[in-house]
């Protein structure tokens, strides 16, 4: 069983760095945030299986932080005003 | 099974160096925040890794959760035009050299320094864990994470209070809070999800401080939780009452600190040496402690977060005053 | 193997297709808001089919609450977050991609 868990957790790792091709390209901020929220809901599931195979409550205490936690920054980013007041925001921002 | 941890470690670590990597070399600004919460999340699974859940509930809590929003915040106040920092040829020889010659002197030295380091590995230490364990008795909790906090080294986290403070100081003299979020109306949807997080927030923070004695936790992380809830607060409308942003706002950010210095100063008078909590009464202090310490910690997050000092409080209750950036 | 052994073990490569889907669905679709329905993917069934997998493993219901706790929290993240950027996206002008 421990295989299994720690095999998918590789597997999510995984993922999380090909997603990271999106937080690179963009266009748009809010593709960026996008996939940091996409990561935090992986490693929630990643830490769920950690939490698993090494028979850990405190790991599992851990995802549940990060579930509260990811959606907080997520929410700031979509809430925000800025000096320009999102003018730049539909707009693709540099590099 | 040992080469599927193997093989998840070293996947973690390119990741984490590659990430630090791309997110220092970013010309855009959001794009390197955005790298950093990434940065963040995957340092909480390394902590979890090395067997840490103290440091990974922390890193969780304020590194992934509230830095990231300290750094968008921060981001807001920029201007479109400072958010892009591309770069700029050498144009010296000393310009063009400097960089690849500190690289080609540092990089082969810390690794060779690594790879001596690598067979000490091989003998697992214990470090100071039996010496922890044999006072553990005496220091009136019974989870050696926060007995090394708030016992035997508790002239760190007192310090640690004091530099929270300090930095708090450093921002409000800056400049004046302006408002954080949108004014315009918030959505049913948003509403819906703040009166279901808000209460598990609080309670979870709760929980986390209370089991702080026996099991990962404490009062950093509590305090980081609370301080979210207070941002998913302003971020739905919600804002402090005015009469609250004057003397009971500063009592409430300094009170840790200074609570700590107090029983600093009762035990130095007492037993003559600051910090060494009588045995009998050391459970109660940590405890009390550990709870005015949320409390302060959470307020000064939300206060670094809100990024500059209330405006003038003391007008006439009609005027309306420029509160924090919590939606006035 | 035990029943709840081989239940976990299907549950758990259930799951793994929607995580892939994904994030193939964030790096492959033309425009945002095709995007935030492959982010909801992992969201919802994704880690659902992992939680509820794990609960066939777990030793109490303590346990058992605290991953449905999780579950339940990271999916009205998702959907809060989801809806919010969509609607602050077609504020700001965005428009839906169309195959034009």
């Amino acid at each position: 069983m421990i295989e299994l868990y720690l095999g998918l957790a590789v597997i999510l790792l995984l993922t999380i760095g090909l997603g990271l091709g999106r937080v690179l390209r963009g266009p748009t901020a809010t593709d960026r945030m996008l996939a940091a929220q996409l990561f935090g809901t992986t490693a929630v599931a990643i830490l769920l299986l950690l939490g698993q195979a090494s028979a850990s409550h405190a790991i599992q205490n851990v995802a549940l932080i990060f579930a509260l936690l990811t959606a907080v920054s997520a929410l700031t980013f979509v809430r925000r005003t800025s000096i320009d007041n999102g003018a730049e925001e539909e707009q693709p921002d540099g590099d | 099974m040992t080469e599927l941890f193997l093989a998840f470690d070293l996947l973690l670590l390119i990741s984490l160096i590659g990430l630090a990597w791309l997110l220092l070399a970013s010309a855009d600004l959001f794009k390197a925040v955005v790298l950093f919460i990434a940065f963040g999340l995957l340092l909480a699974l390394a902590w979890t890794r090395l067997g840490a859940p103290d440091v990974a509930l922390a890193e969780a809590a304020i590194g992934a959760g509230i830095t990231g929003t300290l750094l968008l915040v921060g981001l807001g106040r920029l201007g479109s035009k400072e958010k892009c920092r591309p770069g700029r040829p050498p144009t010296t020889t000393m310009q063009r050299f400097s960089a690849p010659l500190l690289i080609g002197l540092i990089t082969p030295s810390i690794g060779m320094i690594l790879l001596l380091e690598l067979q000490q590995l091989q003998r697992a230490t214990p470090g100071q864990q039996e010496a922890v364990i044999s006072l553990l008795d005496s220091s009136g909790t019974e989870h050696p994470v926060t007995a090394v906090l708030l016992n035997f080294r508790a002239y760190d986290t007192l310090l640690e209070m004091g530099v929270l403070l300090l930095a708090l100081v450093a921002i409000w003299s800056l400049d004046q809070a302006r408002p954080l979020f949108r004014q315009d109306p918030v959505s049913p949807v948003l509403q819906g999800l703040t009166r279901l997080y808000l209460p598990i927030l609080i309670l979870v923070s709760g929980a986390l401080l209370w089991q702080g004695g026996q099991a990962p936790g404490g009062a950093f992380q509590a305090g980081a939780l609370l301080s979210a809830g207070i941002i998913l607060a302003a971020i739905s409308g919600r804002s402090l009452p005015l009469r609250g942003q004057g003397l009971p706002l500063r009592v409430l950010l300094a009170g840790g600190f200074l609570f700590f210095l107090l029983v600093a100063a009762g035990t130095l008078l007492r037993e003559g040496i600051p910090l060494q909590y009588p045995r009998e009464l050391a459970g109660t202090l940590i405890l009390i402690i550990e709870i005015i310490a949320t409390a302060s910690i959470a307020a000064l997050l939300a206060a670094a977060i809100a990024g500059g000092h209330p405006g003038e409080v003391l007008e006439s209750p009609d005027r309306p005053a420029s509160g924090p950036g919590r939606n006035p | 193997m035990a029943i709840n052994d081989l239940i976990t073990g299907l549950l758990l490569l259930a799951s793994l297709p929607f995580f892939l889907a994904g994030t193939l669905g964030l790096l492959r679709f033309p425009d945002l808001f095709c995007r935030l329905h492959a982010l909801t993917k992992a969201d919802n069934l994704g880690l659902g089919l992992v939680v509820t997998g794990l609960m066939f493993q777990a030793d109490s219901w303590h346990q058992v609450a605290r991953l449905l706790l999780t579950w339940l929290l990271v999916l009205v993240a998702g959907a809060t977050v989801a809806h919010l950027i969509a609607r602050k996206a077609l504020e700001d002008g965005q428009r839906p991609w169309s195959r034009r």
